[in-house]
């Protein structure tokens, strides 16, 4: 491998992972928060896609522009869900729990079919289009901005949880829910605003794609598994470890489908999460 | 213990023997009064999917260790019989025994990482290892890959477990629904069970009395990793064909699962009931929608999940419970029995 | 009480990311003795049992069970060599009527359903739960179920049995009832060791008592040495 062709797959992986990071963010606060896993996290993205599509496909907005919408609007989803679902289950048994998220995605992927058709769509002039070319090192334009957007929407996620007062309530009761109620923090108005912005995040993480994705009612099958070796690996819970090892994730992907072939890319990613269960099942960043 | 006890505790199996009897015998005779090819294939379909709900419920259900990769195991089988049968010539009676030992082998092993995880995440993990093993399996030129493998058209009958009729496959798939209900009950009566439940409700209670999380789970999957790759190499008998996409994909892991829970995890007879349920929405959306799925058997089936999940933990059959209890006139004792457990 | 120790502590300490939980205790537990472990509130007494039991690998020293080093087994060893235990929250087996949740117990010695259905009934008629064999366990009182817990932990015919705060919330005839139960332990040649806050319950009937107070051992004398241990009452004073 030369020096060339190692940055340019640095760069690729790095790209693919912040979007990875993003996805994985919303996954690993709805965990910590209530230690419910959303199975329906990737339709929550697939929306997001969608939302895009339609802006696009309808009124002619960009995907980039109709980004503030797209995460309004799943922000909006996530709180419904949390009412109309969720609250429902939190004392449930487990094994409730997992079927209603679970039941959840099934009904958010038939109801895209059932509108919207098993077709794959593509929105094909965005405003981000093209390759840049820096020396050797070629990307697209999309990934790129994408990437920045992935940046960005985690970088001020972390603001929120550290710099807010909203936000430090919402870290606590991820950190400990027990202490957090005890200082008198409202749990149902954390839950109801983890699954807003766990849901915003992968919306937004889908707008963000939609520019160079193909979207169709099943793509977020491979979201979430790639979103859940991210949140197994960084940790479970930890919002700095999702981003980090949304990164290394995105980087033995690219890595590892240049070495032994793309068509084992995502196979390569899924063993990563065994080789940690065996190695570290606590993560990089994860509590004891 | 009073006699009294004792009475009482016996009388609902004479009542559910002769229950399970009425509906064996039921079965027996049906292919007898529909004869209809494409309707003795509905219900082949029913048994097969009541076949796999059974299976995955012995470790969703009972031992609580939700899987939603059991296509892996059902592949496994479905390949396993189906490579002795066209490289080695070997009969599917021996290679459907070697699918269900290499599936259990499978399970024990990927078994020991992903019980690390804790119920959730179990599951994420178990949709990881089928996805691994469906792209290994696309990509292997050994195995045809994404081509898929024919069974050979050439040999017939009994030894062969391969028929022009639907009638034979019915029995056949009967036959094994019978088995594998029968290795469920036995588990259930047997300490096993018992262990098993101690797991899925208080783990570190039922560590402190002795009983080893790891084994006893390890125990469930491979049982149930066994029985559902007696299912595959079935499917692979009776159409004659497999690629990846029809015995390793994601959607027959959800199916599987789906069965379970919708007709209610942890009992003998729940996932028979929600196959029958399942099974016939999906046809009749196919016939009413077109094949390529528009959707509504999913959009049905997700909205039952639901709604089993929030107001009845215990599935359809639960449900019926419940509403059997609150009915006027309906004796709670008729409810409680259920919960009771046989005594021989 | 001269036979050689049940159960020997030696050095005992457990720390969990820096934060030292246990440090440095030794005792010695005999055949059948009822040891009551005391201590104000976050003094240990938890640790030290999940140490015991095997669901804690203690940082540093020894656990002996009958002269064997067991230090670090994990719970189902332990519980397989006769170190039974109940939970200060209890954790009954909730989908199970109440002797199916001591027959799991039972089932440590005796596989066979039918064996253990029996030894379960004896031990339900033991802490006085025979009337409630068929009832769901989360149908139970809390009292009922700590008492359920006891008859779990006892059908795994342990030598010590580790009871956490099996008196708390109990009113006083319930106080009474439960040390008598104490006692029937005892004279069955079953060790145990009592964490307790009710002194009322634990003082008459324990032959030794230890206390700890941040995670050290600061007095081991019989409750009447203890009751006048003036660093014990400093430690209670300074609650």
């Amino acid at each position: 491998m030369t020096a060339d062709i190692f940055i340019q797959v640095l760069v690729s992986g790095l790209l693919i992972g912040l979007i990875y990071a993003l996805v994985a963010v919303g996954l690993t606060l709805i965990f910590g928060v209530m230690d419910i896993v959303n199975f329906a996290h990737g339709e929550f993205l697939m929306l997001g896609m969608y939302a895009s599509f339609w802006a696009f496909a309808l009124f002619a907005i960009d995907p980039i522009v109709a980004l503030p919408l797209t995460a309004l609007l799943l922000f909006a989803v996530g709180v419904i869900v949390y009412q109309t679902v969720i609250r429902r289950i939190l004392k449930a048994p487990m094994l409730s729990q997992i079927f209603a998220t679970f039941g959840l995605m099934i009904l958010l992927r038939g109801l895209a079919q059932f509108f919207w058709k098993p077709d794959h769509r593509l929105i094909p002039h965005s405003l981000v289009s093209g390759n840049i070319a820096l020396g050797p090192v070629q990307f697209g334009l999309p990934q790129f901005v994408a990437a920045l957007g992935a940046v960005g929407v985690t970088g001020a996620l972390w603001m929120f949880l550290h710099r807010t007062r909203l936000g430090t309530a919402l870290e606590a009761t991820a950190i400990d829910r027990e202490a957090a109620t005890l200082m008198g923090i409202d749990g149902q108005k954390m839950f109801a605003l983890a699954w807003g912005i766990g849901a915003a995040c992968a919306g937004l993480a889908g707008g963000l794609i939609a520019t160079f994705f193909p979207i169709f009612p099943e793509v977020g099958s491979n979201f979430i598994l790639i979103a859940f070796v991210v949140v197994v690996l960084g940790g479970f819970g930890s919002v700095t470890g999702a981003f980090l090892a949304g990164i290394i994730v995105g980087l033995i992907e690219v890595l590892g489908g240049f070495l032994i072939g793309p068509e084992y890319k995502t196979a390569i990613v899924l063993s990563l999460l065994l080789v940690v269960l065996l190695v570290r099942p606590r993560g990089l960043l994860g509590k004891a | 213990m009073t006699t009294g006890t004792t009475l009482s505790r016996k009388a609902p199996i004479s009542r559910k023997a002769m229950g399970t009897g009425a509906l064996l015998a039921l079965a027996a005779v049906l292919p007898l009064a529909i004869t209809e090819p494409s309707q003795q294939n509905f219900l082949i379909l029913i048994l097969m999917g009541a076949q796999m709900g059974v299976a995955w419920n012995i470790v969703g259900g009972y031992a609580g260790q939700v899987s939603l990769g059991h296509a892996v195991f059902y592949g496994i089988g479905a390949y396993t019989s189906t490579m002795l049968l066209t490289t080695l010539g070997l009969t599917p009676w021996i290679g459907a025994l070697a699918g269900g030992l290499l599936a259990a082998l499978f399970a024990l092993a990927m078994g020991w990482p992903c019980f690390r995880l804790k119920g959730h995440y179990f599951a994420m993990a178990t949709i990881a290892v089928a996805e691994i093993m469906q792209i290994l399996v696309t990509n292997s030129d050994f195995l045809e890959g994404a081509v898929g493998l024919y069974l050979p058209m050439d040999r017939g009958g009994w030894g062969w477990l391969i028929f022009l009729s639907k009638l034979p496959y019915y029995y056949i798939i009967l036959g094994l629904l019978v088995l594998t209900v029968l290795v469920s009950w036995a588990i259930e009566r047997s300490h096993i069970g018992y262990y098993f439940r101690a797991i899925k409700d208080e783990p570190e209670a039922a560590r402190a009395l002795g009983v080893s999380l790891t084994r006893y789970k390890l125990i469930a999957l491979s049982v149930s990793a066994f029985l559902t790759a007696m299912g595959g190499s079935f499917y692979a008998q009776k159409e004659m064909f497999i690629d990846p996409g029809s015995v390793f994909a994601g959607t027959i892991s959800i199916k599987i699962a789906l069965i379970a829970i919708l007709g209610g995890v942890g009992r003998l007879t729940g996932p028979v009931l929600g196959a029958v349920i399942l099974i016939t929405i999906e046809e009749y959306s196919r016939t009413l929608f077109g094949s390529t799925g528009s959707g509504t058997d999913m959009i049905i089936y997700a909205a039952m999940i639901i709604l089993v999940a929030v107001f009845s933990p215990s599935g359809v059959l639960g449900l019926l419970g419940d509403l059997r209890r609150h009915l006027p006139g309906a004796k709670p004792a008729a409810v409680k029995t259920e919960k009771m457990e046989v005594r021989p | 009480m001269n036979t050689a120790p049940l159960l020997a502590v030696d050095g005992l300490g457990k720390a969990f990311d820096g934060l030292v939980a246990n440090r440095d205790i030794s005792f010695v537990i005999h055949h059948g003795e009822i040891v009551g472990l005391i201590g104000p509130n976050g003094a240990g007494k938890t640790t030290l049992f999940n140490c015991l039991a095997g669901f804690h690998t203690p940082t540093t020293g020894r656990i002996a069970f009958e002269g064997r080093d067991v230090t670090g087994s994990t719970p189902e060893a332990a519980a397989a060599l006769g170190i039974a235990r109940t939970f200060q929250i209890v954790r009954v087996f909730q989908s199970m009527t109440a002797l199916e949740n001591v027959m799991v117990g039972a089932m440590l010695r005796n596989k066979r359903v039918a064996e253990a259905r029996d030894r379960a009934e004896e031990e339900l008629a033991f802490v006085g739960l025979s009337h409630r064999a068929d009832t769901p366990a989360s149908d139970l009182t809390v009292s009922e179920q700590k008492r359920l817990e006891v008859a779990r932990a006892l059908a795994t015919e342990p030598k010590l049995i580790l009871l956490d705060e099996v008196m708390a919330g109990l009113n006083p005839t319930e106080v009474r009832e439960a040390s008598a139960l104490v006692h029937r332990i005892h004279q069955r040649g079953i060790a145990s060791i009592i964490v307790e806050h009710v002194m009322e319950g634990i003082m008459p009937i324990a032959h030794r008592m230890l206390v700890l107070d941040y995670g050290a051992k600061i007095a081991d004398g019989t409750p009447a040495e203890i009751a006048e241990n003036p660093a014990v009452i400093a430690a209670y004073l300074g609650e």
